[in-house]
């Protein structure tokens, strides 16, 4: 009891603190924030099947960009899209697709979902490093079609104008109910499933979990709530393209969830607002610098390169990342909480 | 009155040229604890493997229950009554004692994955309930009090404990140990005997168990099978075993008189 006491008032708090911020701060400010919230998003979904469920898969940036194309074209509007693509006619259907923000959003991520699920058919019959490969190969598919279908996607020119409706309070809210979701997911039975095929899939088969649906259901929520960023992500910029989407998000991706711990949620979003955060105050990096008087020229990616060392030095000496495998609360409790007694634990109470 | 829960009824097993059983039959009655012994590479672990589905049978039949399971998905095996556990402990090593119980649990915990989501009514009275059986399974074992504790953390002995609470805990009517005293200390491997014993009457099981330790054998099993290179070398009591010239020779080795 005390406990939904204790966790209503943390989200009273937080939707409190958004509002706060969507009302108070700055734009630049507000950007960052913006971005910030979208990459949980994002973090937090990938975290599922790769920290939770153990499936090294490499395939968000497919998703993100399956959900940022489907939410853009269903909210431009249809003359929008008739000026926009230059280089062929837009496709009938391109034409036809038309609804609100949030119905868009949810679009974006139902079609991720759905594509997750047919594609867990091929995908999830090969474990470890193939399951790498293979979705990696998806993700370039995906950027590819994008590419080349100007029907659809306007190809390399990508999609402009689109209506800028994710606001900090649409992003900061979708954020904490991914959060939300994610918490409950992991513990549930699916959650423990999920960690059990992590940790030995054999010995889970043996346990009558049926591990394929499993690992599926974890692709398909992961792929749904990266396909809801994506649509966030392309309504907040207001203009995609294809290379937008290179594997090179999968790898920011990558590194905030192996700094957070593979498979711990609060984890993956203290690590986004570090990576994401450490990105914006790095900027300096980028520039011209004065070290004692020598000038260093400008060199942009040199903040790429911080993070790549970072991953590095996480790889050598904080193999489990902020922390580990476990969730905030855990750890707490476990260094300063009192033990559940067996009492509570024996009626079941204890969840 | 037989009454055979398990009948392996012809089964070879052939990995390439190979053969790792070769026309074994035998029968497992209702309640008994039949023991499976043989030197190593005799082919008893890939009886379990057949057993259990993760191997399908080059020939042959595996009938449990009156039902032909040849060939079924291990994961669907479990659902027929078969548990088993592993040679070298496989627990869940990211888990908690109690969360390794709970996987246990799986199949029995009817609440969807949307009404995990929204923690919707069913989640908390089957968690709740779940919870509370599992709490109950280790305390028949004895080891209530590191139910929050790390798995691995664990002393060898009461690992393999929590591998049998697992098993127990997806309620089956067959259990097969592979190797449950491997490792021990005798006063382990007594303990271990006697909550075999106590887990059988309380929850009605028919157990099988591959083992190399003959003390161990002759306490627990009813009846024992020896195989050598895949073949049936011997059916009987575990005491009369020992003293087969069979049984030896496949052991030991043929002795040559000068």
């Amino acid at each position: 009891m005390q406990k939904i006491v204790l966790n209503s008032l943390l989200l009273a708090l937080a939707i409190y603190l958004i509002y706060w911020a969507n009302r108070s701060l700055d734009n630049y400010t507000l950007s960052i924030l913006n971005n910030i919230g979208i990459f949980a998003i994002l973090a937090l979904s990938y975290n599922l099947i790769n920290g939770v469920a153990g499936q090294f898969s490499l395939e968000p940036n497919g998703f993100v960009a399956i959900g940022a194309y489907m939410g853009a074209l269903f909210t431009i509007p249809t003359e929008t899209k008739i000026d926009m693509f230059a280089l062929v006619d837009p496709a009938p259907v391109v034409l036809q697709m038309h609804s609100g923000f949030l119905p868009a959003i949810l679009i974006g991520g139902a079609t991720a979902a759905i594509i997750a699920a047919m594609l867990s058919f091929p995908v999830f019959r090969v474990r470890g490093d193939y399951l790498a490969i293979v979705t990696l190969g998806f993700g370039f598919i995906i950027r590819i079609f994008a590419m080349n279908n100007p029907a659809y996607t306007n190809g390399a020119m990508g999609l402009n104008d689109i209506p800028g409706n994710a606001d900090f309070i649409w992003i900061g809210l979708i954020t904490i109910v991914t959060f939300i979701v994610m918490l409950n997911v992991i513990t549930s039975r699916y959650g423990r499933a999920m960690k059990a095929v992590r940790d030995d899939e054999d010995a889970a088969i043996a346990m009558g979990v049926n591990t394929f649906a499993i690992k599926t259901t974890a692709f398909v929520t992961s792929a749904f709530f990266e396909g809801v960023g994506g649509a966030l992500l392309a309504s907040f910029l207001t203009t995609i393209s294809p290379d937008q989407f290179t594997f090179l998000l999968t790898f920011q991706l990558l590194i905030i969830i192996v700094l957070g711990g593979l498979g711990s949620m609060s984890g993956a979003l203290f690590a986004t607002v570090l990576v994401m955060g450490g990105m914006e105050w790095l900027r300096f990096l980028d520039d011209d610098m004065n070290i004692l008087g020598y000038h260093t020229g400008a060199h942009p990616g040199m903040r790429m390169v911080v993070f790549a060392i970072l991953l590095v030095i996480m790889m050598l000496f904080a193999r489990k990342g902020l922390f580990g495998d476990k969730e905030i609360g855990e750890t707490v409790r476990k260094r300063f909480g009192k033990k559940r007694s067996l009492d509570q634990q024996r009626s079941g109470e204890a969840l | 009155m037989s009454n055979p829960i398990l009948q392996i009824q012809d089964v070879t097993m052939r990995f390439g040229g190979v053969t790792a059983i070769d026309q074994l039959s035998l029968d497992v009655q209702k309640g008994e604890i039949y023991g499976l012994i043989g030197p190593n590479g005799a082919g008893k672990t890939t009886i379990f493997n057949n057993i259990t589905g993760n191997y399908i049978p080059t020939e042959g039949k595996i009938i449990f229950d009156g039902e032909e399971i040849t060939g079924t998905k291990p994961n669907k095996v479990v659902d027929f009554g078969i548990a088993r556990t592993f040679q070298n402990i496989r627990l869940f090593k990211s888990m908690t004692v109690l969360e390794n119980v709970l996987i246990g649990y799986h199949n029995r915990m009817h609440y969807s994955y949307l009404e995990a989501i929204f923690r919707l009514p069913r989640y908390w009275s089957y968690e709740k309930k779940i919870r509370a059986k599992a709490m109950e399974l280790l305390e028949e074992f004895g080891i209530i009090d590191l139910a929050d504790n790390e798995a691995t953390a664990l002393s060898y002995g009461n690992q393999r404990k929590v591998e049998i609470a697992r098993a127990v805990a997806t309620d089956p009517k067959l259990l097969l140990l592979d190797e449950p005293a491997a490792g021990m200390n005798p006063s382990e491997t007594e303990d271990l005997s006697n909550i075999i014993h106590k887990i059988k009457k309380d929850f009605d099981l028919t157990i099988l168990l591959i083992e190399h330790d003959m003390k161990f054998v002759n306490n627990m099993c009813d009846l024992v099978t020896v195989l050598d290179y895949g073949e049936n070398i011997f059916v009987g009591k575990p005491a009369d075993a020992i003293k087969d010239d069979k049984v030896i020779t496949a052991y030991l080795g043929e002795f040559k008189h000068a």
